[in-house]
């Protein structure tokens, strides 16, 4: 039988000039995100935690310290945050260098799959052919994500916070297209099913080796507006049982307020009208940690552009 | 990918590219040794996961153009998503909006002007797209030293870069 040599044994260019074109995509997406300090993803794995609301609050926290702030809505599917950060409905300046983000009147600049699509109520599809969907769809997906995240016009970011839907595959397309990854937020709930899913995601990003992996308790009771009263939404300590078998500390714990909630689905968030109240406040905390750690690498990268 | 001429073992180098219709996407690859062609079709579905990749069999004709992918690709884009900023036109001197005269002094040598015609062609395309395609059209216009799109021009520029469907 002939041998036939392998893929890598053939050294001599074919001239389809495919793998230059992804190079060059990388090169496109390095290039602008050498403007942006820190990327810090907001994950979960689980769905349903409130890692929109708590990247809306976060980005608005950070931009009202005068943090120059980017906010990325991964979820291209349930697209949630420009609706949260008021910029429902913007248009976007369409230049030759990339497209202009939409800023919030908060002062985060957004880029979200609801800008581009016409319809509200209309799930996102994409052009045919309906054959082999599950193929093609999770590539052209990940491409979209990366012209999010590279072909946007962000600017120079002290942060540029990306919400990324559920499930550990979209924090691994994440981390495909920027592996240097400097925190990731991993948001979670005490319930023991939040605990046995975000594991896997705490699992994922240590494996992938970002920068810093964080907690981020959300619904961690609930304090009655009436009387200060705390009682517990849910019964399991999965949070504590999640921190002492990972390692990654909390950084934050939010209980549950309606208020939180409704201001940021009126797109205003409430860290913006309502700082006080405890789950603004564990966000404000929050917010403490985050520029604390981006702080560091914020010096730094000035000094790598001085010397 | 890469084609091997057995007889020859030697690697086939791409020669062109066509869309024949139906999802077709027909890549011609030649072996420089024996002069032997191949030509490799791809079923709708494998073309889609080519484009899903964002890059051409063959290379670009024209720089990848910014959220090329997503406008290219989404189902239902929103009319009015994007604005053409004052950039668009890219050539000096040259009106944003499609049938909109240029600002006074800034008619300068180099302007492409786009002729009724070829503007009513533009305004076809839908204005997800719009300023993409008239930024491509321009491009090709200034680099090949035409100072007026005409409809025969934009048939020119699509066949010369490949920009089947626009």
């Amino acid at each position: 039988m002939r041998k036939i040599r392998t893929y890598k044994d053939v050294t001599h260019d074919t001239g389809s000039g495919l793998l230059e074109q992804v190079v060059d995509q990388q090169h496109r997406l390095a290039d602008r995100l050498a403007l942006v300090r820190s990327v810090v993803a907001v994950a979960s794995g689980k769905g349903g935690v409130g890692k929109s609301a708590i990247t809306a609050n976060l980005a608005a926290a950070l931009a009202g310290r005068g943090l120059a702030v980017g906010a990325v809505d991964a979820d291209l599917n349930g697209p949630s945050l420009a609706r949260m950060l008021g910029v429902s409905g913007a248009r976007l300046a369409d230049r030759a260098s990339g497209v202009e983000p939409a800023e919030s009147p908060s002062g985060v600049r957004v880029m979200s799959m609801e800008f581009l699509q016409q319809e509200e109520d209309a799930p996102l599809r994409w052009r045919e052919p309906e054959m082999g969907r599950f193929i093609w769809q999770s590539t052209l997906e990940t491409g979209v994500l990366r012209e999010f995240l590279g072909d946007v016009e962000w600017g120079e970011l002290d942060v540029l916070l990306v919400d990324v839907p559920p499930g550990t595959d979209k924090i691994a397309r994440l981390l495909e297209l920027v592996p240097e990854l400097d925190l990731m937020l991993m948001v979670t709930t005490p319930s023991e099913t939040s605990r046995f899913v975000v594991s896997k995601s705490v699992r994922m990003a240590r494996e992938a080796a970002v920068g810093t992996v964080a907690l981020v308790a959300n619904m961690v009771g609930h304090t009655c507006p009436e009387c200060g009263h705390v009682s517990e939404l849910f019964m399991g300590d999965g949070v504590k049982r999640l921190e002492e078998e990972s390692g990654v500390p909390v950084w934050a714990q939010i209980p549950f307020d309606p208020r939180f909630g409704a201001a940021t689905d009126s797109g205003t968030p409430l860290v913006i009208t309502d700082p006080d109240v405890p789950s603004c406040r564990a966000i404000l905390a929050l917010a403490d940690r985050v520029e604390e750690q981006i702080g560091i690498r914020g010096r730094d990268a000035v000094e790598r552009v001085g010397s | 990918m890469k084609f091997l001429c057995v007889e020859c073992d030697k690697v086939m180098d791409f020669a062109e590219r066509q869309i024949p219709g139906d999802g077709t996407l027909a890549a011609v690859f030649t072996c420089g040794s024996c002069d032997r062609e191949i030509a490799m079709l791809t079923n709708p579905m494998e073309t889609q996961l080519i484009s899903s990749l964002g890059v051409k069999i063959g290379g670009r004709e024209v720089p990848a153009q910014p959220m090329e992918l997503a406008r290219t690709s989404l189902e239902g884009g929103r009319d009015d998503a994007f604005v053409l900023s004052e950039d668009i036109p890219l050539a000096s001197g040259e009106s944003a909006t499609p049938g909109e005269g240029a600002s006074a002094g800034t008619a300068t040598v180099g302007r492409i002007v786009w002729t009724p015609e070829a503007t009513g062609r533009l305004e076809r395309v839908p204005s997800f797209v719009r300023g993409m395609v008239k930024r491509i059209y321009t491009d090709w216009a200034r680099e090949k030293g035409v100072s007026e799109i005409t409809p025969e021009s934009m048939d020119r520029a699509r066949t010369e870069l490949g920009l089947e469907g626009m």
